[in-house]
């Protein structure tokens, strides 16, 4: 099974990005074969229609598990249209919320923020 | 003669001042293209008022014929589009460029309208009042103030003076509502943040080769970081508004001094003889 995080940079140890729509990567880690894999995230620097932009590039990805502190309306329509489960960050590191999420101790996420352009 | 009247940000007076300009103009036009907070109206409370709506075209999609090519998805520079089992159109991100429409290889992609605000015409005294008003949420109020040109268009055609109430800042709405401008009122408060705010308008004005002057308002005595700028840059100041507590109460309850004050009266007629005389001046020199 795939999961994907927000993370702020391409090393193991990297922390969680508070923002979906505008972390530089996002981290998609097979939990069969444990191993990870860094996605660009382009959607990054645009202006508007980030959080959408970085939603494909998950639903993408073929992960079934997203990981992250937030998510934005028009994102989350776009993760579970896919059938992607959202799940609430709760660590600051990716692979501790990774280990936290196989371990069954994370919760669904429920606010999904309006925001501003569903970034 | 068409009169734009902007500001860095908003507060600074620059309603105030088109209104009252436009109040003793003799049988001038106001145009609010202030659509995400147009004010003007409050003042005005123009009567026999016309509505139109404003629509602008997006996308829809037949599931039929979509077979997921994601061309749509990876050609919309909005990113208002989405494939995720089925294609997904984000209405308020969407520009309406349509791009995707011509594109996609099925023909799955068609039209629809879609209401993004209105224009309001009516009537103040002599004043032709027009107001654009962008419903919240929409992705931007270009399609409403390019609505608004043409009555800019229209108002001017017989040699009446058309004062525009530009909406605050530099970004493109702002541009688009200064098209049609003769002349531009660039207004300025008395601070280190109004210099800054200048600053971006003077760069805009100056980028769109439109003649200009500056008004300074809320003019207290002492230090004016916003004249100093102007002098240091060779700007024509066309006058200075005061502070006074009495113009702030009567803009507060949403009256207009020119047209309640005698005093007011003479000073926003005074002001708009300077920005007329200035802007013909400026109009024959640069043609
Ligand atoms: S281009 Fe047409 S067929 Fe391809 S994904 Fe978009 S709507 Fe579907
Ligand atoms: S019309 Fe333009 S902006 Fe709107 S979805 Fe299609 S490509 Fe994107």
């Amino acid at each position: 099974m795939k999961i994907a995080i927000p993370v702020d940079n391409k090393s193991k140890d990297t922390d969680v990005c508070v923002s979906f729509g505008r972390a530089p990567f996002f981290l998609i880690y097979d939990s069969e074969s444990e191993e990870g894999q860094f996605l660009p995230n382009d959607a990054a620097k645009m202006t508007g229609g980030a959080g959408v932009k970085a939603a494909q590039i998950v639903v993408d990805s073929g992960a079934k598990i997203l990981l992250t502190p937030r998510c934005g309306k028009n994102a989350a329509d776009v993760i579970s249209a896919a059938d992607i489960s959202i799940y609430k960050t709760i660590h600051k590191t990716a692979m501790e919320n990774i280990t936290a999420f196989l371990a069954d101790e994370l919760d669904t996420l429920d606010e999904i923020h309006a925001g501003f352009h569903g970034a | 003669m068409n009169i734009a009247i902007l500001s860095g940000k908003g507060g600074t007076g620059k309603t105030l001042l088109a209104v009252n300009l436009a109040a003793v103009a003799n049988g001038a036009s106001y145009i609010d293209c202030d659509v995400e907070e147009p004010n003007g109206h409050l003042f005005f409370k123009p009567d026999s008022l016309e509505v139109d709506t404003v629509t602008v075209k997006i996308p829809q999609v037949n599931d039929d014929l979509c077979d997921g090519c994601l061309k749509c998805v990876e050609f919309c520079r909005f990113n208002a589009l989405a494939y995720s089992n089925k294609l997904m159109i984000f209405d308020d991100i969407c520009h309406s460029c349509g791009g995707c429409v011509l594109l996609c290889p099925q023909k799955a992609l068609t039209e629809k309208d879609k209401a993004i605000g209105e224009i309001r015409t009516g009537k103040s005294k002599d004043v032709d009042v027009v107001t654009g008003i962008m419903n919240s949420g929409v992705a931007s109020g270009v399609p409403i103030i390019d609505e608004l040109q043409k009555h800019i268009r229209e108002k001017s055609k017989d040699g009446k003076h058309v004062f525009i109430d530009c909406p605050p800042g530099s970004s493109c709405v702002v541009m688009d509502s200064i098209k049609n401008a003769d002349y531009c009122i660039l207004v300025a408060e008395p601070s280190i943040f109004g210099v800054h705010n200048l600053e971006m308008v003077h760069e805009l004005v100056e980028l769109f080769e439109k003649d200009y002057g500056v008004v300074l308002n809320k003019v207290q005595t002492g230090e004016n970081p916003s004249e100093d700028y102007c002098l240091a840059n060779d700007i024509n100041i066309l006058g200075s508004i005061p502070f006074d507590p009495e113009l702030g109460l009567l803009n507060s309850n949403g009256k207009i001094a020119a047209r309640e004050n005698t005093e007011y009266n003479k000073f926003f007629s005074a002001l708009l003889d300077a920005v007329l005389k200035e802007a013909r001046v400026e109009t024959t020199i640069n043609p």
